[in-house]
């Protein structure tokens, strides 16, 4: 088993000198799955923040062939890569084997992609998707996705007098990825690197589409200081707000499962999006954030111990 | 040995993609476009071509996978319609900037709303700004002869900008023709390889394509795109010769139709050409002085070209199968535009015709020509043909 300083000392295809926030997990998430594939790698990079901090003409931050196109189609283009791949395989135009690696945000993914990732899964193309979850538009300035947590305050759902923020509850897209019955889905988280890796390896070798969503807690909209990404990552395994998980083949595994399970407050507290939440008047809201972490961990949990396919 | 068959514009369209054997096709469906794709992924599942096809979820992601494809390497195709047109649009905008080679023939149908799958040419019209090259399509012989036509301009290394081939729904796409088909090895020799400089699947040179530029550079990269779709004019009728050694046809910028004494001339593009060369000889056979004038490459719009043999008619009709809501037709627009140089420009009239599919007949073409000859002509006045009154 590759051990952090493994995956560190690696050569790394993003490049230093990119414009990324301080603070930014997005490129440790990137390096530390590109690391794992043992073919060369081509990106196919949906519209946000990964491509506008990588990639300002003239320079770019990328040692391995890289392509943007749009915002929701990082998925099609990434199946056109491959198709092309298969093609060019086929009539003896090119030799080595790839691995095609798309990465989009969380709006990218979730909400305006979920077409074009759909169906790129559905016809089973040889590629691992990524999203880089960073739970809004965070390129943009903080406007709600589907992403978006409950009680969180954007710009486009803020917190106000009367108004708590968003009041639903994310989108679970790694199990709307299983439902395509891909060979693997998982989720993963910034701070885990080993994780990232060991979940980025078995997605690369499934014979089939991968997915993998990453937890990336975004300095600037979260509103925490720089130094603190990696913890609030790891708050959000240890609150069971962002489970440790994958599917493969249908069978759902817990990777890691927290000997005692830290309230949710931890997680919220220090984050300008929940300030809001720890007034006297929204403290209900809190309890009820807690409620919903407990039951989806508990559905996760039986899902895990039936064994049954999803 | 060229061989005769009795083919529909869509077709014969398929037909050109089989000899072309792209490496990879993305295929949607969409009315009237669908045969393209339906005869051409039987020709897949027949084995008559190892084209690797991708049966898309949308033309969104019909043309991203085409770009996608070409820009890892590939010679990559789709095709489409209308609202498939709208949809793509954005993709459809992205792509040149992008410089990368991609054919894609489009069967002219009316945008919504009202929903109508039948012919005009509003969605190719209003794509006429975004740096696509345009070829616009007579008959199925055409539609065919211009794929081929359209591959040589697009991946010359002067131009690398993908090129749209158009053909009217149903009348053209759905109606069948004789089309003198080319022999499958005269065609591959003729379209050869894709061989690009820069490709994703090139991996000892990693290559970052699609990259963010701010004013800094963007304003360079959108004048360098413009740059090379003036290169695709000449290019046009290169590419044009070669293919004319292979069909016996040519391929000018316009058809020029008993228009070279003619005092009153209509332009009009696309299958409508045919019922007014029908119009003329009917004409001409009375001793009128008329003539059609049949745009082929409308992007980039050869204005110079037009203005030569335009500059000394009497007057000029120009039947426009769209509208540009709010001002003046899109095929008028340009000739108007094409005539600013001359001192004494002939006198002009802007024409609606067919929206949504309606016929127009011999006995309408007429008429404009008994219109145009009467001198019953205003330049800034739109008329309808044909329509409800």
């Amino acid at each position: 088993m590759a051990t952090y300083q493994d995956i560190v000392s690696k050569p790394t295809p993003l490049a230093p000198g990119h414009r990324m926030c301080a603070g930014c997990g997005i490129p440790a998430i990137v390096n530390s799955i590109i690391a794992a594939s043992d073919k060369p790698v081509i990106v196919a990079n949906a519209t946000g923040c990964l491509e506008v901090t990588s990639t300002i003409y003239p320079f770019s931050a990328w040692n391995v062939p890289w392509v943007h196109l749009t915002f929701e189609n990082a998925a099609a283009v990434a199946a056109g890569i491959e198709t092309a791949y298969k093609a060019l395989k086929k009539r003896g135009k090119i030799k080595d084997d790839v691995n095609i690696i798309a990465f989009g945000g969380d709006g990218g993914t979730y909400d305006i992609g979920i077409q074009a990732l759909s169906g790129a899964l559905e016809r089973g193309h040889r590629f691992l998707y990524v999203v880089y979850d960073n739970e809004g538009y965070m390129n943009t300035g903080n406007q709600r996705s589907g992403a978006t947590p409950f009680g969180a305050d954007t710009t486009t759902v803020p917190a106000g007098t009367k108004s708590i923020g968003k009041t639903q509850w994310r989108k679970n897209i790694v199990e709307i990825s299983a439902a395509h019955r891909i060979p693997y889905a998982a989720q993963a988280a910034a701070h885990n690197v080993v994780d990232i890796y060991n979940k980025a390896k078995k997605a690369l070798s499934a014979d089939g589409p991968s997915f993998l969503a990453v937890l990336q807690p975004c300095t600037t909209n979260w509103k925490y200081d720089t130094a603190l990404t990696m913890k609030y990552s790891k708050l959000a395994v240890e609150t069971n707000f962002w489970p440790l998980y994958e599917i493969e083949n249908g069978k759902v595994h817990i990777n890691y499962k927290p000997k005692e399970r830290k309230p949710i407050e931890e997680f919220l507290k220090g984050q300008g999006r929940y300030r809001h939440l720890f007034k006297p008047e929204n403290r209900y809201a809190i309890e009820e954030f807690q409620s919903l972490v407990d039951e989806e961990w508990e559905r996760l949990l039986k899902l895990e111990e039936s064994g049954a396919k999803l | 040995m060229s061989v005769y068959k009795p083919l529909t514009g869509a077709q014969a369209t398929a037909e050109a993609m089989r000899q072309i054997n792209p490496d990879v096709v993305a295929a949607y469906p969409i009315t009237p476009q669908t045969p393209i794709v339906e005869f051409f992924a039987e020709f897949v599942a027949n084995g008559l071509v190892d084209t690797e096809m991708i049966p898309v979820e949308s033309e969104h992601s019909a043309l991203s996978c085409v770009v996608g494809a070409a820009a890892a390497g590939a010679r990559a195709m789709c095709a489409t319609s209308s609202q498939g047109l709208a949809l793509m649009w954005e993709i459809v905008a992205a792509t040149p900037g992008l410089r990368l080679p991609i054919v894609m023939p489009v069967v002219n149908r009316a945008l919504s709303t009202p929903i109508n799958i039948h012919c005009d040419h509003s969605d190719t019209m209003g794509t006429l700004t975004i740096g696509w090259v345009q070829i616009y399509s007579e008959n199925a012989q055409e539609a065919y002869e211009n794929v081929f036509l359209a591959l040589k301009i697009a991946e010359h290394p002067d131009v690398l900008l993908p090129v749209m081939v158009m053909q009217d729904g149903f009348i053209t796409g759905h109606g069948v023709e004789n089309v003198k088909v080319l022999d499958d090895a005269v065609v591959k020799e003729f379209v050869g390889q894709r061989n690009p400089d820069r490709y994703l699947l090139d991996l000892e040179h990693p290559y970052t394509i699609g990259p963010l530029a701010l004013p800094d550079f963007y304003y360079e990269v959108k004048r360098q795109q413009e740059e090379a779709i003036e290169r695709a004019k000449e290019v046009y009728l290169r590419a044009g010769e070669e293919l004319a050694k292979i069909t016996g046809n040519t391929y000018p910028y316009f058809e020029e139709y008993k228009s070279d004494d003619a005092e009153a001339v209509i332009v009009i593009l696309n299958s409508a050409a045919g019922t007014a060369k029908d119009a003329i000889d009917e004409l001409r056979a009375e001793g009128r002085k008329v003539g059609l004038i049949k745009p082929k490459l409308f992007r980039p719009f050869p204005y110079k070209e037009y203005r030569e043999v335009l500059k000394d008619k009497k007057v000029i009709g120009v039947l426009d199968r769209s509208i540009s809501f709010g001002s003046y037709a899109p095929v008028y627009a340009e000739i108007r535009n094409a005539l600013f140089e001359l001192d004494h420009r002939p006198a002009m009239q802007s024409y609606i015709y067919g929206l949504g599919g309606r016929d127009i007949f011999k006995s309408e073409i007429k008429n404009v020509f008994e219109e145009l000859l009467s001198g019953n002509v205003d330049s800034e006045k739109q008329k309808y043909i044909g329509l409800r009154g």
